[in-house]
């Protein structure tokens, strides 16, 4: 699985390079975030415009990516599809991160 | 599958990995929009099939060797009905779990980062029934075409 970001500003933005994030990958994706998210960034974004699907064990791996990360930062989602968003609403999830639209949504609102 | 429509039948069988289940999910998903499934059932038969999938590869297969999955989906008119066969351990009380969500009103170290599978079945699919047949076990699950969206 593929993972890369960008710094904008204070917000470190980490793009998912795959289509879907399930149980077959939920334990790597978890770890790269890990890794990815080694940054002294005030913000995370991450953006999901390229997951076509997500199960139960990848929405467990986004909820476990937040919860590593250091000294209590948020992790903001952007670019949900309708069938991740869904996953996210059906579960309550969406009550927990802020789920933007699109990037650029995202990027322009305020970090907190 | 006790109906009474003229039915569209397919099937998929692949050994119940994690990564065999991922393919086969997304392979039934395509076939079944391939046969008419409506777009407006598609999302909420994916997630509902991967979840139960998943729980046949960690939940059945724990623990012995992992053999088949099988799926056997009849289109109709106005539902879908899949049936979902392993060989493996039975559900726990011989039961279909219930629909219970931990709360995600709480600390952000205490978030729940698992059990939302049964939740999701529940909440997408019409009709949910299991049985343990002989070694095996056999979850139905219908999806009703015919609601408001």
């Amino acid at each position: 699985m593929g993972l890369s970001s960008d710094m904008t500003g204070e917000t470190q933005i980490i793009f998912v390079h795959c289509d879907r994030i399930d149980a077959a990958m939920a334990i790597q994706f978890k770890e790269d975030m890990r890794a990815e998210s080694q940054t002294p960034a005030k913000r995370v974004v991450l953006d999901l415009s390229s997951v076509e699907f997500i199960d139960s064990s990848g929405l467990g791996a986004i909820v476990a990516s937040m919860k590593q990360l250091e000294d209590g930062r948020r992790l903001d989602l952007a670019g949900l599809r309708p069938i991740v968003e869904k996953v996210f609403r059906l579960t309550r999830m969406d009550t927990v991160f802020r789920l933007f639209a699109s990037l650029d949504d995202a990027i322009s609102a305020d970090a907190d | 599958m006790g109906s009474n429509c003229k039915q569209d039948c397919l099937d998929l069988s692949f050994p119940a990995t994690q990564d065999q289940a991922s393919d086969g999910i997304a392979t039934l998903s395509a076939r079944l929009a391939a046969h008419g499934l409506p777009d407006s059932k598609a999302d909420d038969v994916k997630i509902a099939l991967a979840e139960a999938i998943n729980n046949v590869v960690e939940h059945a297969y724990a623990g012995v060797a992992p053999a088949e999955v099988q799926i056997d989906c009849c289109l109709c008119k106005d539902k879908l009905e899949i049936q979902i066969t392993d060989t493996g351990n039975p559900m726990p009380d011989l039961r279909l779990p219930s629909d219970t969500l931990a709360s995600v009103e709480t600390a952000l170290k205490d978030l729940p980062e698992g059990g939302f599978g049964w939740h999701l079945i529940h909440q997408l699919a019409s009709e949910i029934q299991y049985e343990r047949r002989g070694a095996g076990n056999l979850l139905r699950l219908r999806f009703d075409f015919n609601e408001m969206p």
